[in-house]
C-alpha cells in the first residue's frame, strides 16, 4: 500500500485499502505509546500547528501529544477569540501560519468544508480535526481501531450508532469508515435527529433502541448537544434518557460482550448511565488511548506523502 | 446609421414569425423585415447566414449592485456583461445599499442608468421600507418615478398581512409585484438544498418546502384579490406544479426560472465550491427536470438570470459564510441553448420567447419584438459558436459563476441597442 495523500479530510474520500493502511500503521505507533519512553524521532524538525476554531480539549490534546511523540514541534492555537474576530479570513489565517514554515495544519472548524477549502489553499498537510456536521475522520479511525483491537476485525461486525445522527460528524465518519470495511451499520435516533437522505448511506435505520442493541457487536453512543442543535428537537433530557439512554438494564438484552463506545465528552445520565460508562463493556478510555496512536499514524503518513511530493 | 442584417433566421415570437429574412434597422427603429430587402444607401450589411436574429433579450432579474457595492458591479460593467450575453434590457433589483425604496431614489437611479448603462437598465423598487418587511413603500410614487416593479428580492415579503396590502396596492398602482418565495422559518440558516447531499456534506439544508409554501400563499392571495403576482427564480418541482394549476384556474401568476436551476443539481456543491451557493439553492435531478418541463409547457414564462455579482472576499470563504448568488448574464444564452434547445426540451421560437418577448410583456416594456417601428434592440446569435468560458473573459466585475471552465455553445455575435451596434463578431465594441 502506497499512501500518497498530503491531507486527511474525511473517510468518505478514502478507499478501504487506505483505511486499512492507516489502521496497520497505527499498530506500530500504538506499540510506541505503551513504552516507558513514548517518543520516536520520526518527524523531528517538522512543525505541526493545531488550529482550533472551535473549543476542544480531548482532540486538541490528543493531536498535540501525537505530534510531540513523533518529535514534531507543536503550536496549538485556539483561534475562536483571536484574529478571526478582527476580520481575517480563514484562508489568510492558515496562510499566515503556513508562512512560518509550518508543515502540518490540524484544523477544527465549525463550518463544514473548511479543512477541504484549506487543503486546496495551502501546501502544508491539512488534517481535519472535525468540521461542522461533516466529518471527524480521526475519531472514526480511532473508533474502528478500537473495535478492531477488541473484536479482531471490522468486516461483518454489526455496529449501531445511537443518538444525534443529524448533527454528528462522528456519525458520518463512522458510517463511511465502517461500511467501507464491510461492517453492517445501524443508526438509531429519534426521527427528528435522523438527517434527510440517511437511507442512502447504506445503513439500517431504526428509532427503537432495543432493536439497535439486539444482536449488535458494538454500539457507538453519540453526544447529545442539548445546549445547541437538539434544544428544539427533544422535550427534555429525562425523556431522552428514558427512550435512548444506555443503561445496564437495556444491555441485559444485548450480547454479553457488546462493546460500548462514546466519542466524548459524555453526558452521564443522558446518553448513558454511569454504570455502563464505567462498566466492563465500556471501551471509552481505550478509545482515548488509541486516539493518540491513530493521530500519530495520520500525521506521519500525510507528512511522508507531502515530503515525497516536494 | 442603418444596418441591414441579411439572411438570418428571424424569430419574432410576438408576431409568430420564424423565417429566413432580412432585417433593416434605421434611426434606432426596426424599419423593415422581409425577404431580400434592398440595401439602402450607406447601410452597413451584417451577414447573418446560419445565425438566428432575435429581439434583444430581456432579463427581468439582475443585481447590478448600484448603489453601494460598485466594487463588485457597476451599471457600466453589468451592462457590458448583459451585452455579451445578448441582453438589451434588464430589470435591476432594489436590494442595493441603501435599498431603492423611495420614488426619489428610483428616479435618481433611473437617470444614472440612462447615463452609465449600455443597455436599457430598468429600475424596480422595494415593497417595504428598507426591505424590512414591516412598512409599505410609496408604491404609486415608485410607479410614477419610473419603476417597473416592486420586490423585496433577496427576502420574501414574509408577513401575510403586509403581503396582502402590498399586492392590493401594487395592483391598484399597476405595478408588478415580484416575490422571492422563501419561508425563512423553514429555510432557517440553511446554505444549500436539504437532501442527501446536505447530509453528506454536513451542511444545513433549505427544504424545498420553504419555497413552495410561499408560492402557494402568493397564488392564493393573487387569486383572492384577482391581482397579478410574479414568482422569482422558481427552483423546485412543487412550485412548478402549483403555478401550472393556478394558471389553469385563471390566477394572474407569472414566473421565471434561472439557468443554473435547470442545469445543475446540489451534487455540484460536493467540493464546497461557493460558486454553487445561491438562494434558492441548487435542487435535485427531478427539480431540474420539472423546471425544464415547466419552461417548455408555458408554466414558467421567462428565463431570468438572477445575476448576482459577489467579490472574491465575499465568496472565497467557508461555504457557510459565503454570500448567496452567482453571475449569469454572460452564460444564460449558451446554457439555455445547451440544456433546452440542444437537448430537445423546447424549440428555438420558445427559447427566444422565454428570453425576450415574454419578459418584455410581463414588464410592459417596448422590447422583445422585431415588429416594424419597434426599437431596434436586436440580438444575432450563432447557435453553433463555441467558447471556453474562463475567468479571464468575464465582463462582469465579479467572477462568481458555476460555469467557469465550461465549454459554451450558442453565443451572441451581434447586439444592437436602439440601433447602435454594441457587440460585433462576438466582441464588445
Amino acid at each position: 500500500m502506497n499512501w500518497n495523500r498530503k491531507d486527511l479530510i474525511g473517510l468518505e474520500y478514502l478507499s478501504a485499502a487506505e483505511i486499512e493502511h492507516i489502521l496497520a500503521t497505527t499498530d506500530s505507533f500504538k506499540q510506541v505509546t505503551t513504552r516507558s519512553i513514548k517518543k520516536v524521532p520520526t518527524l523531528r524538525g517538522k512543525t505541526v500547528a493545531n488550529l482550533f476554531f472551535e473549543p476542544s480539549t480531548r482532540t486538541s490534546a490528543s493531536f498535540e501529544l501525537a505530534a510531540k511523540r513523533l518529535s514534531c514541534d507543536v503550536l496549538t492555537l485556539n483561534i475562536a477569540t483571536s484574529s478571526v474576530k478582527k476580520g481575517e479570513t480563514l484562508v489568510d489565517t492558515a496562510r499566515n501560519i503556513e508562512a512560518m514554515e509550518v508543515d502540518t495544519l490540524i484544523v477544527r472548524h465549525g463550518a463544514a468544508g473548511a479543512p477541504a477549502m484549506l487543503s486546496r489553499a495551502v501546501k502544508a498537510c491539512v488534517i481535519n480535526a472535525g468540521d461542522g456536521w461533516h466529518e471527524h475522520p480521526t475519531q472514526g479511525l480511532l473508533d474502528m481501531y478500537t473495535l478492531r483491537s477488541r473484536l479482531g476485525g471490522i468486516k461483518g461486525l454489526r455496529v449501531s450508532i445511537i443518538g444525534d445522527i443529524a448533527h454528528s460528524r462522528v456519525a458520518r465518519s463512522n458510517i463511511w469508515g465502517l461500511t467501507k470495511l464491510g461492517a453492517q451499520v445501524t443508526v438509531c435516533a429519534p426521527p427528528v435527529l435522523l438527517p434527510v437522505g440517511i437511507e442512502k448511506f447504506g445503513v439500517k435505520i431504526t428509532t427503537d433502541l432495543d432493536e439497535a442493541i439486539a444482536g449488535a457487536d458494538a454500539i457507538n453512543v453519540l453526544r447529545m448537544q442539548f445546549e445547541r442543535d437538539c434544544a428544539q428537537a427533544f422535550p427534555s433530557r429525562t425523556e431522552y434518557f428514558r427512550k435512548y439512554g444506555i443503561t445496564q438494564e437495556r444491555l441485559q438484552k444485548a450480547k454479553h460482550d457488546i462493546v460500548v463506545m462514546h466519542p466524548g465528552p459524555m453526558n452521564r445520565g443522558i446518553e448513558m448511565s454511569s454504570e455502563v460508562a464505567d462498566g466492563p463493556n465500556s471501551v471509552i478510555l481505550e478509545q482515548v488511548t488509541n486516539g493518540v496512536a491513530v493521530r500519530m499514524a495520520v500525521i506521519y503518513l500525510t507528512a511522508t506523502a507531502r515530503e515525497a511530493s516536494l | 446609421m442603418k444596418y441591414l442584417i441579411k439572411n438570418g433566421r428571424c424569430i419574432d415570437p410576438a408576431n409568430k414569425f420564424d423565417a429566413v429574412a432580412d432585417l433593416l434597422l434605421s434611426d434606432g427603429k426596426i424599419e423593415n423585415i422581409g425577404k431580400k430587402i434592398p440595401s439602402p444607401k450607406g447601410a452597413q450589411t451584417v451577414d447573418a447566414q446560419g445565425m438566428i436574429v432575435a429581439p434583444g433579450f430581456v432579463d427581468m432579474h439582475v443585481h447590478l449592485r448600484t448603489p453601494g457595492r460598485e466594487d463588485v458591479e457597476t451599471l457600466e460593467s453589468g451592462s457590458r456583461a448583459a451585452l455579451k450575453g445578448g441582453y438589451t434590457s434588464v430589470l435591476m433589483m432594489p436590494n442595493t445599499d441603501p435599498a431603492v425604496d423611495t420614488p426619489e431614489m428610483a428616479c435618481g437611479l433611473k437617470e444614472q442608468a440612462h447615463k452609465e448603462s449600455a443597455v436599457h437598465a430598468y429600475v424596480s423598487g422595494a415593497v417595504t421600507k428598507g426591505r424590512q418587511g414591516a412598512q409599505l413603500t410609496d408604491i404609486a410614487g415608485l410607479k410614477a418615478a419610473g419603476a417597473l416593479a416592486v420586490t423585496d428580492d433577496g427576502c420574501c415579503v414574509a408577513d401575510d398581512g403586509i403581503f396582502r396590502k402590498a399586492l392590493r396596492e401594487s395592483a391598484r398602482a399597476g405595478l408588478l409585484l415580484i416575490d422571492h418565495c422563501e419561508d425563512a422559518k423553514i429555510s432557517g440558516k440553511g446554505v444549500m438544498n436539504e437532501s442527501f447531499m446536505s447530509t453528506k456534506l454536513g451542511m444545513r439544508g433549505m427544504p424545498r418546502q420553504a419555497e413552495y409554501d410561499m408560492v402557494r400563499r402568493d397564488i392564493e392571495y393573487a387569486r383572492g384579490l384577482d391581482a397579478p403576482v410574479h414568482i422569482a427564480h422558481v427552483s423546485c418541482k412543487e412550485s412548478c406544479d402549483l403555478i401550472r394549476k393556478a394558471k389553469k384556474a385563471g390566477v394572474r401568476v407569472t414566473a421565471e426560472a434561472a439557468p443554473h436551476h435547470f442545469t445543475l443539481t446540489d451534487e455540484a456543491c460536493a467540493n464546497y465550491d461557493t460558486r454553487t451557493k445561491m438562494n434558492p439553492p441548487l435542487r435535485a435531478d427531478y427539480d431540474v427536470k420539472a423546471v425544464k418541463e415547466a419552461l417548455a409547457d408555458g408554466t414558467l414564462d421567462a428565463i431570468a438570470t438572477d445575476h448576482a455579482p459577489h467579490g472574491l472576499h465575499d465568496k472565497y470563504v467557508e461555504f457557510d459564510a459565503a454570500s448567496f448568488g452567482v453571475i449569469g448574464l454572460e452564460t444564460a444564452l449558451s446554457i439555455s441553448v445547451m440544456e433546452l434547445v440542444n437537448k430537445g426540451v423546447l424549440d428555438w421560437p420558445r427559447l427566444i420567447e422565454l428570453l425576450s418577448s415574454a419578459p418584455a410583456k410581463i414588464l410592459g416594456i417596448p422590447a422583445g419584438t422585431l415588429s416594424k417601428g419597434a426599437p431596434a434592440d436586436v440580438t444575432v446569435l450563432d447557435p453553433k459558436a463555441e467558447l471556453m468560458y474562463t475567468a479571464e473573459n468575464v465582463a462582469s466585475r465579479s467572477k462568481n459563476s458555476p460555469f467557469i471552465d465550461w465549454k459554451l455553445t450558442g453565443l451572441a455575435m451581434e447586439v444592437f441597442v436602439s440601433g447602435k451596434r454594441l457587440v460585433s463578431g462576438g466582441q464588445l465594441v
